[in-house]
């Protein structure tokens, strides 16, 4: 008897099509003699957040760390193989690649929201005076946009020279991802970012991720598999070093391949 | 399967699983004496699985709000995802089966207020109802021991019950033909084909619900080859 078409399945990667902006290949990253990652091969799609979960100390920072060089401020530290960041086919990890150009290009978020003891407006033009931005209009342009883009300018216009140290938590983390998005960043990494929230500022941070997938990338760590599922179209697991499963996030919360990822989710890991 | 780090995540999943077995157990003992009702035309019987009811009732309620309770406390992912929307659609069959065993019982009492006289000659619905009871258990089986080999047997068989009804069915149309004092039981007869009918449905449907838990497959609404 001939099958009959099977039930028409959800749309597992929703809008536009998949772009890669970013891809990692045979990537193994030393702290000295350490071994911290493994063999990392992954593609970081353009314009959706990709989320990397694991227990602690299975090498997600250390591998979000990777795309802006972060681990160059120490010594000892040392990177084999790539991650080629689209359009251009820049090699991030390339010793001929400057570092502060790679920063301008990948912005980051903290775990702890960690604003400049400096004014709220100064804190977001920081990064244009960095990069050279003299035109006083001009950096009251971007401040306001970038502010709007982060959903913090309603409740800051009335005070933008006040101190940044004045607002509230979720408003100072939001105020890092406004000074994060001033530079016009391809990509944004988030390194727990609500981890110091309490659950309405993870809220508006978490909109205001869905929101910003628009206009840029994310990549985004968090110990938070519900997180992970709300705000990410793709999910990345890693245990010890090795990215073990990395698929659609609608499928992987509900049909992961790896039954590692499945002990992980499920709350058995032992 | 690895314990969750979680203790008494493993006793409330565990717990919930044993009480839908416990419900499918009851379920089951409802078919069988409202058709011991039917055969026998013990009225008492049948009364005790009418009112019985409530209890199949009682217990999807309890099994639903613990599914609830679990949702919210534990946020199940993966399998355990799978296995809680998989129950929570299980205990809803199981209480419609056991709204179908009691109409087969007031079926049977009103066949038998009605007088052997009226009965049509030689319709037999046991063979059928032996078939969904069959049903019934062995996809309690593949739930309890996550056994997709027998759930998809169970989903095969389905043909079979559907195969009866509609023999029985061109019977009494027969009879109803040759001699129309029969109709109004033969009528109750059908209803009662029709219930046993509807238990294999259900038995299917969570025989199907047994497959996504484990393979995470949706096999609803397509066909075996």
């Amino acid at each position: 008897m001939a099958a009959l078409p099977a039930a028409p399945k959800p749309q597992l990667v929703k809008g536009a099509p998949l772009v890669a902006k970013a891809e990692v290949r045979d990537l193994d990253f030393y702290y000295g003699d350490f071994r911290a990652l493994n063999g990392i091969n992954m593609t970081v799609h353009e314009r959706r957040a990709t989320a990397l979960i694991g227990p602690s100390g299975c090498g997600k920072s250390t591998f979000l760390r990777c795309f802006n060089r972060m681990h160059d401020l120490y010594p000892g530290n040392r990177y084999d193989g790539e991650i080629t960041l689209h359009p251009d086919n820049t090699d991030l990890l390339s010793r001929s690649v400057d570092p502060i150009e790679v920063r301008m290009r990948i912005g980051m978020v903290f775990q702890k929201p960690n604003p400049f003891p400096k004014s709220i407006f100064e804190n977001v033009a920081y990064g244009l005076r960095v990069r050279g931005e003299s035109s006083r209009r001009r950096i009251e342009e971007k401040v306001e946009e970038a502010l709007t883009n982060a959903a913090l300018l309603d409740e800051v216009k009335d005070r933008l020279h006040e101190p940044a140290y004045n607002l509230s938590g979720g408003q100072q983390q939001r105020l890092c991802i406004a000074r994060a998005l001033a530079t016009d960043p391809e990509l944004l990494l988030f390194d727990e970012p609500t981890s110091a929230l309490d659950p309405i500022a993870t809220a508006s941070i978490e909109e205001l991720i869905h929101d910003l997938k628009e206009r840029v990338t994310i990549l985004i760590v968090t110990h938070n598999m519900q997180q992970a599922a709300r705000v990410s179209d793709f999910t990345a697991y890693m245990y010890l070093g090795e990215l073990i499963e990395f698929g659609v996030t609608d499928e992987l919360f509900i049909k992961p391949k790896m039954k590692q990822t499945e002990d992980y989710i499920t709350g058995r890991f032992g | 399967m690895p314990e969750h780090a979680s203790k008494q995540y493993d006793l409330d999943l565990g717990s919930i699983r044993s009480r839908v077995l416990q419900m499918g157990g009851l379920v089951e003992s409802q078919i069988r004496r409202a058709l011991e009702a039917l055969v026998s035309g013990e009225r008492a019987l049948a009364d005790e699985v009418i009112a019985d009811d409530h209890r199949v009732n009682a217990m999807e309620v309890a099994l639903d709000g613990d599914c609830s309770q679990l949702i919210v406390r534990r946020q199940p992912a993966a399998g355990d995802l799978r296995m809680i929307f998989a129950i929570t659609k299980t205990v809803t069959d199981l209480e419609r089966i056991g709204d179908e065993a009691q109409k087969i019982a007031r079926m049977a009492k009103a066949i038998h207020e009605r007088g052997k006289n009226q009965m049509p000659p030689a319709v037999d619905v046991r063979h059928a109802a032996e078939l969904a009871i069959s049903m019934l258990r062995r996809t309690l089986d593949a739930f309890a021991r996550l056994d997709c080999n027998v759930a998809q047997e169970v989903i095969r068989d389905d043909a079979g019950i559907d195969a009866e009804f509609r023999a029985v069915l061109r019977q009494l149309i027969t009879y109803m033909m040759e001699d129309p004092r029969t109709i109004s039981t033969a009528l109750e007869i059908v209803w009662i084909a029709k219930a046993i009918e509807r238990i294999g449905d259900h038995a299917k449907n969570m025989s199907e619900y047994v497959i996504y838990i484990v393979k995470g497959t949706d096999v609803r609404h397509t066909r075996m080859e």
